[in-house]
């Protein structure tokens, strides 16, 4: 963006980055395209900062120094307290650097947005023209992580695998609570949120294995929600895949209901098929047996709501609590029986439409816009 | 009849036996102490015969300085509860390394950092800033006390009320276990079926009542009570930093009311506001409660900086510098920080332009704060600087809080918030503002004001020492925080699978130690100077060569503040004043209408304290109890119209003359 | 603050001899505090605005509400606005007893509107249309409940000024209480015009 900005600030931050080798920064090492210009992102900023800040600093502890009580050839003026030019030098100079900044935060807020597809695979090279992107489908669940993958029909718990500089599109839901979602080498975290979905577009664009977490407290299990992604060459991809499919086995919706159940350090897991709708069910609430889907609630309440004669709605939209067993919530980690039947399976079976396509635009708050122009909107959007 | 379970629900609601957690032996050692503590303390006020002059000058005062004093009190007594939070935090987080447990199990150490950043923002931090502003304010503009009296009393009880709720769920129950904000769902009747949120919620309403009511009373005195001659543009710059934070309590604290209400319906009632089903949406909350949140930072800083900006004029010997930019730059400040409160939760999901928008207007704040800074660093220039206590603190603040500044101007960018957000250099970062902006500021108005509210200096040995533990303390307990934060390490975390990030755990824990014989100095001063009083002593009124009129009246102030109201010329009244060959006036004086001490609100308090324990552990009928009772007394306290009288110009006289021997003394 | 004289002589006058008399604060600490409630409502109108077309499958205004009744309930309210106005006429010109009587007919305006407001509430929970059934109802239930709430109290208020008006008369103290009393009775008229046409009227025909 600013390339002698950036080789200044490389050698600003030598003695710093010198002291630290020691660790690994991961922020301001990454290996995602996105990481990186993120990573520069803060590094013209420091350094734009640091033009201010230094003399401040200088100057703040010079004044102390020199104008102490016991020094008296400083010059000592009680009286004097205003200075026109001066004030209009210290108006201006952060005003300057803010400016700058501003335009800097405007342009890469746009370029870096989460939601914006990928227009390059990294500072050098442009994604070329047949590059197909990598589609994922992320569950957050009570303490673990879901991984779909839709175009090759697999699913894995607590592991996520991707070719390397091929773009990436994550697709993210939560089944319970609010989680974000974070691999710091690859790109910035976004939130995970029930009933509603989220996006982030990334790259990866070196071999390796790397963590991925929560980066939002979500309960007892928080710490321990954490996983592996692994960066693969185009082979090595390949070779996981077909790993995933000859271990895994089938993930359908019972199996979903019992892996949804709350639990702390799952192992990780390979589905070798997920059934075709899961994702979507469980992003409209609607992976329960018997429950309506929020895109058909969407749908109803855009047509004016379902009248006065409409009470059995209610308990096929009551959600929260329903799949949630509350006692392993409220007392800590407790293992759970896998062969435990789904408790809300005895609630009356009804009709399941979950294909209803529907766009809306009802009220929205500002800061809370979370569908973006041509994109499919998320089920709530606000 | 008490083994019947119905009537034991019926009265005791959803409070049993277990819900004392006696099995868990930190909670029962501190109870312990506590107790004993607390017993020694009720044994020795009853042995002294302190009841009486406790409830009469004390309790039932509606004296603006001694409200304020009780204000700092309870603030400093919450602050050892949430720096022992603290302390186990970092001791939780040095040790739970390799499958070590660390000290906590998830549950308790989730309650253990919710309860750390509730107490020190709504417990700690806030009734400090109260307190000064209750101290200072009225005897810096000239009046004799605050615009409503009673009011102020019963605000303070509030606050007091809303810190018991939050102690008591310490041995009774659980702390709510959702983080500082609790968000929903999480915070929600689901997810958090305890009693925990419940504590949260009626602790802030409790307390929020009395913020609230404390704010709308510090306005009306600051508008309609100064002394004549005294413009706005007169004002001391404490006193104006007083009013904008206090337009900003008013104007925000009623949203945190409203957002918590909503919640707590949800969670007794059973709406959908915030649940994510039957329509409701979780990130309403969010913004709400950021709605609030975000001005609360500045509710606290902005004193601060009126603290700073008293402090740094009087040790240089000189008139602050750019009065005016600094006024401007306050008010500013106020207004924009309306318009932030998204920087909080980029990560959710907003568009880039709504994104942009608010990371620009967050970043447009530092340009009047970096004037401020300007403006204490050109104060000191061509000053004659006394390094006494409150100018170390300031000094060090000046160059700690361009860092936090500088963090923070970082964290503003959203594609690098992206990165950084909710990780430990977030923590860094507000704790580097916090720490080095509103806490060094108020321990420096503690040196700077103490002589005032007691008529002696503290000991500056120990001050000095608890200062420079206090600043060490913090670059060592927060500088690895920045570098964990860098290395991907996120918040509120209980158990750590990588190991090389222990050395910089180790390291935070140290400075937290550091930072805990800070304070333990800090309590030090306190006692060595009382002992030391004598020889501390202030008879002038004026121990800095001071520049506001708090300084012209005597130390401890007499009841009425001055004697005559005095008449404001110019910016710094009361150097202004010395400077220009005033005379303290030693006879004429008049007898003073005061207001009178009432326990109406110390009562109405405590129902409401007993209304809250009622509502969290669901005890119906002494909800409708004690809330019937609220009103009978409420209603009762305005039936009371002989609420003034006056002090009679003989015991002004008495009083002033002693004054004025005193003075001779000293020539 | 007073206007004092303020002398600009080398050695000016530092303090008053006579007496500062500092103005009454309570009008203005009322007004802030009218202010500050001013924004629970704003929140709580902020709330209806973003779900107050998440049914939740259940019904909607247009299913629900019935515009009759709510006309007669806001004429209830804003009689009760102008026979508090008398009361204030009369207090100017300290005739206990007429005030006493204007304030009586407010209280009984202000009864028939909670009393049309419990009712409306009653039947919607009986139809299965309580706050727990959409975020819309909860969003109505509260907003309506709050404004409902601040009338009983503004009532009960009222009673307890019409007790001490007839203790101890029209004196300065309780001419101030019935000016706030006043000012808040006005306030939360105006707050229920915003929920009449915001939740009533654009529900049933917007």
């Amino acid at each position: 963006m600013f390339p002698t900005l950036k080789r200044l600030c490389q050698l600003s931050m030598l003695p710093l980055l010198a002291a630290l080798s020691g660790c690994d920064l991961v922020v301001m090492s990454p290996s995602g395209d996105i990481a990186v210009q993120q990573r520069d992102l803060i590094v013209v900023s420091v350094v734009l900062m640091l033009l201010i800040i230094v003399p401040v600093l200088f100057l703040t502890l010079y004044f102390a120094w020199h104008y102490r009580k016991s020094n008296t050839t400083a010059k000592y003026d009680p009286e004097w307290h205003h200075s026109t030019r001066l004030e209009v030098v210290i108006w201006a100079a952060p005003l300057a650097i803010i400016i700058a900044l501003g335009a800097i935060t405007w342009i890469s807020t746009h370029k870096l947005d989460p939601y914006r597809p990928l227009d390059r695979l990294d500072a050098e090279r442009n994604i070329p023209a047949d590059a197909k992107p990598l589609t994922v489908e992320v569950v957050a669940l009570d303490w673990k992580w879901l991984f779909f993958y839709p175009e090759l029909g697999i699913a894995t718990v607590n592991e996520l695998a991707a070719p390397i500089d091929v773009p990436i599109n994550f697709k993210l839901t939560s089944s319970s609570v609010m989680n974000s979602f974070y691999v710091p080498a690859l790109a910035g975290q976004i939130y995970a949120m029930p009933g509603m979905e989220t996006k982030l577009h990334a790259v990866i664009n070196k071999e390796g294995v790397y963590d991925g977490f929560s980066a939002n407290y979500s309960g007892p299990g928080f710490s321990h929600m954490r996983f592996k992604f692994h960066g693969l060459s185009n082979d090595g991809f390949n070779a996981w895949v077909a790993q995933v499919k000859q271990q895994g086995t089938a993930l359908n919706r019972d199996t979903y209901l019992r892996l949804e159940k709350p639990s702390e350090k799952e192992p990780i897991r390979y589905y070798a098929s997920a059934d075709q709708d899961l994702y979507r069910a469980i992003l409209n609430m609607c992976a329960t047996p018997g429950k309506m889907c929020v895109d058909e609630m969407m749908h109803i309440d855009m047509m004016g709501g379902a009248g006065k004669e409409s009470q059995e709605n209610r308990e096929k939209l009551k959600f929260d609590g329903a799949p949630i067993d509350i006692n392993l919530r409220g007392h800590g980690p407790e293992e759970h029986s896998s062969s435990e039947p789904a408790p809300a399976a005895s609630a009356p079976v009804a009709q399941n439409t979950s294909s209803m396509d529907m766009t809306h635009g009802n009220h929205s708050m500002s800061g809370m816009d979370m569908s973006k122009g041509g994109d499919a909107p998320a089920p709530k959007t606000n | 009849m008490f083994s019947n379970p119905d009537l034991l629900k019926f009265i005791f609601g959803r409070l049993t036996l277990e819900s004392i957690p006696y099995h868990e032996p930190i909670l029962v050692a501190t109870f312990c102490g506590v107790a004993v503590g607390g017993i020694a303390m009720l044994a020795l006020i009853t042995y002294m015969k302190w009841w009486g002059p406790l409830w009469k000058d004390w309790i039932t005062s509606v004296d603006h300085k001694k409200i304020g004093i009780m204000y700092i009190i309870l603030a400093i007594v919450m602050l050892l509860r949430g720096f022992a939070d603290a302390l186990m935090m970092r001791a939780q987080q040095a040790m739970a390394f390799n499958g070590n447990e660390g000290i906590f199990p998830p549950h308790h150490y989730d309650q253990v950092f919710t309860a750390h950043g509730v107490i020190m923002i709504f417990f700690v931090a806030m009734p400090f800033v109260t307190g000064f502003m209750n101290f200072v304010v009225p005897l810096q503009i000239g009046a004799r006390d605050v615009s409503f009296p009673f009011l102020n009393n019963f605000s303070f009880w509030m606050t007091t009320a809303g810190a018991i709720v939050v102690m008591i769920s310490l041995f009774v129950g659980e702390f709510a276990r959702t983080g500082w904000l609790a968000y929903p769902p999480l915070s929600g009747a689901e997810y958090s079926p305890g009693v925990g949120v419940d504590y949260y919620i009626w602790g802030l309403q409790v307390a929020g009542v009395g913020t609230t009511l404390s704010g709308i009373n510090l306005i009306a005195t600051i508008v309609k009570m100064r002394a004549p001659g005294m413009s706005f543009m007169k004002m001391p710059v404490f006193t104006w930093t007083s009013l904008c934070t206090n337009i900003l309590i008013v104007a925000t604290f009623p949203i945190l009311t409203a957002t918590l209400v909503l919640l707590s319906l949800d969670r007794y009632v059973g709406t959908n506001f915030f649940t994510n089903d039957l329509g409701g949406n979780p990130m309403m909350y969010i913004n709400l409660i950021w709605i609030w949140g975000h001005p609360e930072v500045y509710i606290l800083v902005l004193p601060a900086f009126g603290i700073f900006s008293e402090v740094v004029a009087t040790f240089s010997g000189k008139r602050l510098f750019g009065y005016a930019s600094m006024v401007y730059a306050t008010c500013v400040i106020m207004i924009l920080s309306y318009l932030v409160w998204l920087h909080h939760f980029f990560t959710m999901g907003s568009g880039a332009s709504v994104n942009a928008f608010f990371g620009i207007t967050t970043m447009i704040i530092s340009i009047p704060t970096g004037a401020k800074i300007f403006n204490w660093l050109f104060t000191m220039y061509r000053g004659r600087i006394r390094y006494e206590v409150p100018m170390l603190w300031t000094v060090g603040f000046m160059v700690t809080f361009v860092i936090g500044g500088m963090t923070g101007v970082m964290l503003a960018v959203p594609p690098a918030d992206f990165v950084l957000h909710n990780s430990l250099f977030l923590i860094a970062h507000f704790h580097n503002v916090i720490i080095g902006g509103v806490l060094f500021g108020l321990l420096a108005g503690v040196n700077y004001w103490f002589p005032k509210a007691f008529g002696f200096k503290l000991d500056p040995f120990w001050g000095k020492l608890s200062f420079w533990f206090w600043l060490v303390g913090f670059y060592f307990a927060f500088m690895p925080l920045y570098v964990l934060g860098l290395m991907g390490v996120t918040r509120r975390m209980s158990q750590f699978e990588d190991p090389s990030l222990q050395i910089w755990f180790i390291i935070a824990a140290f400075g937290a130690a550091l930072i805990a014989a800070g304070i333990g100095c800090f309590l030090i001063q306190l006692v060595v100077s009382y002992i030391k009083r004598e020889e501390l002593k202030d008879e002038t009124g004026d121990p800095w060569n001071g520049r506001t009129l708090e300084w012209s009246t005597s130390s401890p102030p007499p009841d009425y503040n001055f004697a005559f109201t005095p008449v404001v010329h110019d910016h710094d009244s009361w150097y202004d004043m010395k400077n220009r060959g005033y005379e303290r006036p030693v006879k004429g004086y008049r007898p003073i209408h005061m207001p009178k001490n009432t326990g109406a609100g110390a009562i109405l308090s405590a129902l409401n304290l007993v209304l809250a324990f009622a509502l969290i552990w669901y005890m119906w009928w002494l909800v409708v109890v004690s809330f019937v009772a609220i009103l009978v007394v409420a209603i009762g306290h305005t039936f009371n119209y002989k609420r003034d009288f006056y002090i009679t110009a003989e015991e002004v006289t008495a009083e002033e003359n002693k004054r004025t021997e005193l003075l001779a003394k000293q020539v | 603050m007073s206007n004092t004289k303020i002398d600009t002589s080398e050695k000016p006058q530092f303090f008053l001899e006579e007496d500062h008399h500092v103005e009454s604060s309570t009008n203005l600490g009322f007004w802030l505090y009218l202010m500050s409630d001013c924004l629970i409502f704003a929140v709580l109108f902020a709330t209806y605005a973003v779900v107050g077309r998440n049914y939740a499958a259940g019904p909607s205004p247009a299913d629900l509400f019935e515009l009759p009744l709510v006309a007669v309930n806001t004429a209830m309210l804003l009689l009760s606005s102008i026979t508090y106005g008398f009361a204030m006429l009369q207090m100017e010109r300290n005739a206990k007893a007429e005030t006493l009587f204007w304030l009586a007919i407010t209280g009984v305006f202000g009864a028939v509107f909670i009393g049309l407001e419990i009712y409306e509430f009653v039947n919607l929970i009986h139809e299965g249309a309580g706050p727990q059934r959409s975020a819309f109802l909860s969003a109505f239930f509260t907003l309506v409940g709050t404004h409902g709430l601040h009338v009983t109290f503004g009532i009960i208020w009222l009673i307890t000024l019409m007790v001490q008006v007839s203790m101890h008369g029209l004196i300065a103290e309780n001419k101030r209480r019935l000016m706030c009393l006043s000012m808040f009775w006005h306030f939360l008229d105006v707050v229920w015009i915003g929920v009449f046409s915001f939740v009533y009227l654009i529900g049933v025909v917007g």
